[in-house]
């Protein structure tokens, strides 16, 4: 996040796109509903009609996969209409030529047709939009889980820059990340392009210092991305793999195509509380700690880092996964990882880090600290981008709407989309019995048009095909959902969308296109005896 | 010594022969509910709520006083046992108040800690109920008849210190209850109000007065210190509120340590932040008091002035 | 600033603050039921009156500002008194049932009644009588001992914004419940839980919770697991197990507020699904294994991919899941020992 949790409810108006923040997020949920009982106004871009969508001022039920359209469509018309903030664009960024345009391609007439969305709700929403400037973009896997998931969050960047809505309180670009750490995973350098603190190893000069920190000599080339460690694993060049506290048999698209990897690697290590879908297809399991056990920090979606702290001993043998990692590590000969506890390793972060370069467990104290902190006088950055970006001047790349990799057609009519719901957090939460009980099967949403096309009452079975798969589940009649369109969750093992889903991928972060795939719905007349088939 | 083996509830545990079953229990962490017995005091078996049941025993036994043999095979929480311990604990429940709401003990009360567990409440019922019986004679020292149990703890420790044996039971049956001396008051007996029944007492009916309406265990922070009057150390708690000390509470008086009344005040003195006024017995009467008397520092406090005093005309 | 006289001593505060406010900030303490700093004031217990020199009546200090000069009493004689009939009534209409209820240690009625000395209530006659309602896993409401201060109804209009229970009847019979007076569940309520943190007295109870004593756990503050949020809570520790979840208002994101999974998901940890040994497979069947013997087979063949075929054969997925710590060693072990740049993790699902 550009901006701050707490910023929220001072936003004048919410700009939330392709966030369903009150079940995915929902402490942030509240926060946006409240600042709309008290006063603000909320734009929700959404296919389905959540609860965000209930309160909105404009809720634009888009066609699913066209919001490259839409944003083009709506700075088509801000540009028009002159709303644009031509100080911000001329003096903090470059390539605003490029992006006119492009936009120019989009009008009203063109972009209602391609998102569904009439031109005067269109004209409205960039009103509202510019309305202000306390006015925040929130944004979160209805953006990014498309094939054009990067060219997406470029676009949000436009329109942010465009209109001058960043650099400033209560606005900015927000996007609301799904797992607890998955912000400070990426700090922490757990890519195949950087180091910690977003090095890139594309330059020569961070390797160079990388090495003189670890004493050893170090590999120049990018390593893979995850589909593609799944791809090499099958074509047979990935031999050996090791997971730490992840799932992808469950939560990676097409199921079938990574269990097929899995099994095609000579060596698997999996490092975890459970046994997990992914685990079955291990050599070796090493039993873990979860974080009530352990110490630590985790890092927000508005980079504060907080602490983690041990309130339990682990069960049994299970250890520490810093510890068990320094083990192995020190027995294939390398140096450096004799680490006495947690925060010995946070020094190392520290030294390594810039931007946490001034944190320590001492600072952090009841608050955390928000990065960058550079030196251990400064108060932390509650938001970015104030007066310069870090390139200097805002690039602004135009970005052309493209159609999502599947469309529905006469064999696979339906438009199936998945996310995440209140009750449950992707797999570890069905480890929970009160969790659980509250919500123990998948309740697929399909429209009441449909289901009785379909011919089907609540909670009945259906059977979902899609061309990589066919599973069953439950369903349940709503219209939050449009005619036409279905929603899961992805945290039923017995229900396992993913085997569904299209692995198209977005061409540069490699993110799944989860949010589209075709498919058709089958009434199931002898229940028992499919479910006896499935186990 | 000999060590033995049983089975507890399905675990095996070793342990000398001379243990109880309810200490091999304790050893395998396994709590069995009991409000007579204390590891410090000599064994009663009076309560009867730490009956379990042995293999190739008729009757349940009292886990207190039973000691423990090769190969025995105890539950310590079976049908049977749990049946009768809520009908001992309903019975006891049926002749005492319902005063939870602000009673001092509360939150420490062994007996509402076994209710809770056993889900035992309170039951309206015509019967009678235990005399509501006040010794208010003492500033120190609040005891109600109606809450005791009859345990027999406050006796026990109290005739443990050769001076003291003061308490005993008197009365039998349903008349039973817990006296001073013959029959006297906090203030006419020869108690020295070292507070040893308090810190034993598992209900609410031996209250220590100095806390009474300050603080429940709940609602105070607590650190233990030792007394530093004499070599014995005795422990006692500070309970704080809002970071004020507003309380001492004398912990159990284990391992040979005796409590006393100068203890407990000096504790009280050096860590308050405002403590109360201190009392004297004077025939047969508590009468508010200076420090200095009250903690016999009267002389001495003379003396050091004299000495200082001469010191500077020197 | 506005100087006034609080129990005969001179005190300076802000404007336009409430004379309950400005007594917490000097350290008094006002006795209140239905107030709570981040809610609306309801002005509904009366139990926070205060005697206000030149006012004939009592005045509400949650909901009174304070004023230049005034002279406010707020334990005087007259206050306590009517404090104690409020507290009477209360308990006139409240079960007696201390001894086994799951409040018992933080209830507000039991504090103030201990306070002021009110044993039970005096005044005989109909009580409250409700069914308790327990069907879903996670809340119990027990409208007997609910004293109608509506806390959880604020809660879950201002803060969770779902709005989910409301007042309804009125006089004897009023009562707090849900649309159509259904039982909780999961279509008419969010399960968040807000309501029972707010509760002052056993009507919400968090079923997690029941069978432990709040004076018997220890807590310790962390982050929760969940989503990127990053709420902080307090895990409740009881004889070395963590036994759930309670708000600590300290948190700088969320303060009180928690939802559904935050509080309720400490079940999975004493999961007895959890492997707590390590497995090796052999002959397609999981084999519990020495620490010793598991990693052996891990160093060797992670070393003799890399020998054989280099570095870049081995893959490595870290967890978004973890903690900085264990994310930062796990990349530096596929760059240093493993000598590969091939480690990712699902920042992108």
């Amino acid at each position: 996040m550009s901006n701050s949790i707490g910023e929220v409810e001072g936003n004048e108006v919410l700009f939330v796109i392709g966030s369903n923040a009150t079940e995915a997020h929902p402490i942030i949920g509240n926060k946006m509903k409240r600042a709309v009982k008290n006063g603000s106004k909320l734009i929700v871009i959404d296919p389905r009609r959540t609860e965000l969508a209930e309160m909105a001022t404009l809720w634009l039920p888009v066609n699913s996969g066209t919001d490259a359209a839409l944003i083009n469509g709506l700075m088509h018309i801000i540009v028009k209409e002159g709303w644009h903030d031509k100080e911000f664009i001329e003096t903090r960024c470059t390539g605003f030529e490029n992006v006119l345009e492009v936009i120019e391609q989009y009008p009203p007439e063109v972009v209602a047709r391609i998102t569904g969305i009439s031109e005067e709700i269109l004209y409205e929403t960039a009103k509202l939009y510019t309305s202000t400037k306390k006015a925040g973009i929130f944004y979160t896997l209805g953006i990014t889980e498309h094939t054009t998931g990067t060219a997406n969050v470029m676009n949000l960047a436009n329109l942010a820059m465009l209109t001058g809505h960043l650099g400033i309180e209560n606005a900015g670009i927000n996007p609301l990340r799904g797992q607890n750490n998955v912000q400070g995973a990426c700090d922490m350098g757990a890519l195949p392009n950087t180091f910690p603190g977003y090095q890139n190893l594309s330059e020569v000069k961070n390797i160079a210092l990388f090495e003189e920190f670890w004493n050893v000599k170090l590999n120049p080339n990018n390593g893979l991305r995850i589909p593609e460690m799944l791809d090499e694993a099958l074509k047979g060049n990935v031999k050996a793999m090791y997971v730490m506290g992840e799932d992808p048999v469950l939560t990676d698209p097409d199921a079938n195509h990574v269990k097929k990897s899995l099994e095609n690697l000579d060596f698997l290590v999996v490092q975890d509380l459970f046994l997990t879908e992914t685990a079955k297809f291990a050599d070796v399991i090493l039993p873990a700690t979860c974080y009530a056990e352990k110490d630590g920090t985790f890092t927000n979606t508005e980079r504060r880092v907080q602490r983690v702290k041990k309130a339990v001993e682990a069960p049994g043998e299970c250890r520490l996964d810093w510890k068990i990692l320094s083990e192995i590590a020190t027995k294939l000969g390398a140096k450096g990882f004799d680490y006495k506890n947690s925060e010995d390793i946070f020094n190392e972060i520290r030294l390594t880090t810039p931007s946490y370069r001034g944190i320590t467990y001492k600072r952090i104290g009841k608050v955390g600290i928000q990065w960058p902190c550079p030196t251990e006088e400064h108060p932390g950055t509650p938001y970015l981008h104030k007066g310069t970006f870090p390139r200097g001047k805002g690039l602004m790349i135009p970005v052309e709407y493209e159609a999502p990799a599947e469309l529905v057609c006469e064999e696979y009519p339906i438009l199936l989309s998945t996310g995440r719901m209140l009750y449950h957090y992707n797999i570890m939460t069905r480890h929970s019995k009160k969790l659980d009980d509250i919500r123990p099967y998948e309740l697929a949403e399909m429209n009441p048009v449909d289901a009785e096309k379909l011919g089907v009452k609540e909670e009945d079975f259906v059977r979902v095909i899609s061309r990589r798969g066919s599973i069953l589940t439950r369903i349940t009649i709503t219209d939050k959902v449009k005619p036409g369109m279905m929603f899961m969750t992805f945290h039923y093992k017995e229900s396992p969308v993913n085997e569904l889903t299209n692995s198209a991928y977005d061409p540069i972060t490699k993110t799944a296109e989860y949010k589209i795939s075709a498919v058709r719905v089958e009434k199931v007349e002898k229940v028992e005896k499919e479910l006896e088939l499935a186990k | 010594m000999k060590n033995i083996t049983l089975t507890i509830d399905g675990q095996q545990v070793i342990v000398p022969e001379d243990y109880t079953i309810i200490q091999a229990a304790e050893k395998l962490n396994i709590e069995i509910p009991a409000l007579c017995y204390d590891p410090n005091l000599e064994i009663a078996a009076a309560c009867r709520l730490c009956i379990v049941e042995i293999e190739g025993s008729h009757k349940l036994q009292t886990s207190c006083s039973t000691k423990v043999k090769e190969g025995m095979v105890v539950y310590t929480e079976s049908e049977k046992v749990v049946m009768v311990r809520k009908e001992l604990l309903q019975l006891l429940l049926d002749s005492h108040p319902n005063d939870c709401l602000t009673c001092q003990k509360a939150g420490e009360c062994l007996l509402q800690k076994y209710a809770y567990r056993y889900e035992i409440k309170f039951k309206d019922h015509q019967g009678a109920k235990r005399p509501k019986l006040i010794d208010t004679s003492s500033p120190y020292i609040l005891k109600d008849n109606s809450k005791c149990i009859l345990c027999g703890k406050c006796v026990r420790t109290c005739n443990q210190v050769g001076e003291r044996q003061v308490l005993s039971f008197a009365e039998r049956g349903y008349d039973t209850r817990i006296v001073l001396d013959a029959d006297q008051t906090f203030a006419t007996s020869k108690c020295v109000s070292c507070n040893r029944c308090v810190a034993v007492c598992p209900v609410g009916a031996l209250i220590d007065k100095r806390q009474l309406g300050k603080t429940r265990v709940w609602d105070a922070d607590r650190k233990t210190i030792n007394c530093k009057v004499c070599a014995y150390g005795c422990e006692f708690e500070v309970l704080s509120k809002n970071k004020k000390n507003i309380a001492i509470r004398a912990k159990s008086p284990s391992n040979g340590r005796p409590l006393c009344l100068k203890g407990r005040l000096t504790t009280e003195l050096m860590n308050l932040d405002n403590p109360d006024t201190p009392y004297r017995k004077i025939g047969g009467k508590f009468v508010e008091s200076s420090w200095a008397k009250t903690l016999g520092l009267s002389d001495i406090m003379e003396k050091i002035e004299d000495v200082e005093k001469s010191k500077k005309s020197d | 600033m506005i100087t006034f006289i609080m129990n005969g001593k001179k005190v300076e505060v802000k404007e336009d603050i409430s004379i309950l406010e400005a007594a917490r900030e000097n350290g008094v303490d006002i006795p209140t039921l239905c107030y709570d700093r981040e809610l609306s004031i309801f002005g509904g217990c009366r139990l926070c009156i205060v005697e206000v020199e030149g006012s004939k009546k009592l005045v509400a200090s949650c909901s009174a500002k304070v004023r230049e000069g005034m002279v406010v009493y707020t334990e005087s004689e007259r206050v306590v008194k009517v404090r104690r009939d409020i507290l009477d009534l209360l308990l006139s209409n409240h079960p007696m049932d201390c001894l086994t209820c799951e409040k018992s240690g933080e209830c507000k009625l039991q504090d103030y009644a201990y306070r002021y000395g009110v044993r039970e209530g005096s005044f005989k006659g109909e009580r409250k009588n409700y069914a308790i309602d327990s069907l879903n896993p996670v809340i119990e409401r027990d409208q007997s001992k609910c004293i109608l201060c509506g806390k959880c109804v604020r809660v879950c209009s201002e803060i969770q914004v779902t709005s989910a229970i409301a007042f309804t009847n009125r006089g004897f019979n009023s009562k707090v419940t849900t649309g159509f007076d259904k039982p909780i569940d999961y279509k008419n309520c969010r399960m968040c839980g807000q309501c029972i943190t707010a509760c002052p007295t056993g009507a919400l109870i968090n079923k997690q919770l029941k069978g432990i004593r709040p004076w018997e756990v220890k807590k310790v503050r962390t982050t929760c697991p969940f989503c990127g949020t990053g709420c902080n809570f307090d895990l409740n520790v009881k004889d070395g197990k963590v036994v759930g979840v309670t708000p600590n208002p300290d948190s700088p994101v969320n303060g009180k507020s928690l939802c559904v999974k935050g509080r309720y998901h400490t079940d999975f940890i004493n999961s007895p699904d959890r492997i707590t040994k390590p497995l090796i497979k052999k002959d397609g069947e999981f084999v519990e294994s020495s620490w010793e013997e598991a990693i052996r087979l891990v160093v060797k063949s992670l070393k003799d991919v890399k020998e054989q075929y280099g570095g870049d054969a081995i893959a490595g997925l870290s967890s978004a899941r973890c903690t900085n710590e264990d994310n930062f060693v796990f990349q530096k072990m596929m760059r240093v020992a493993l000598g590969t740049n091939n480690v990712d993790h699902c920042a992108r699902t």
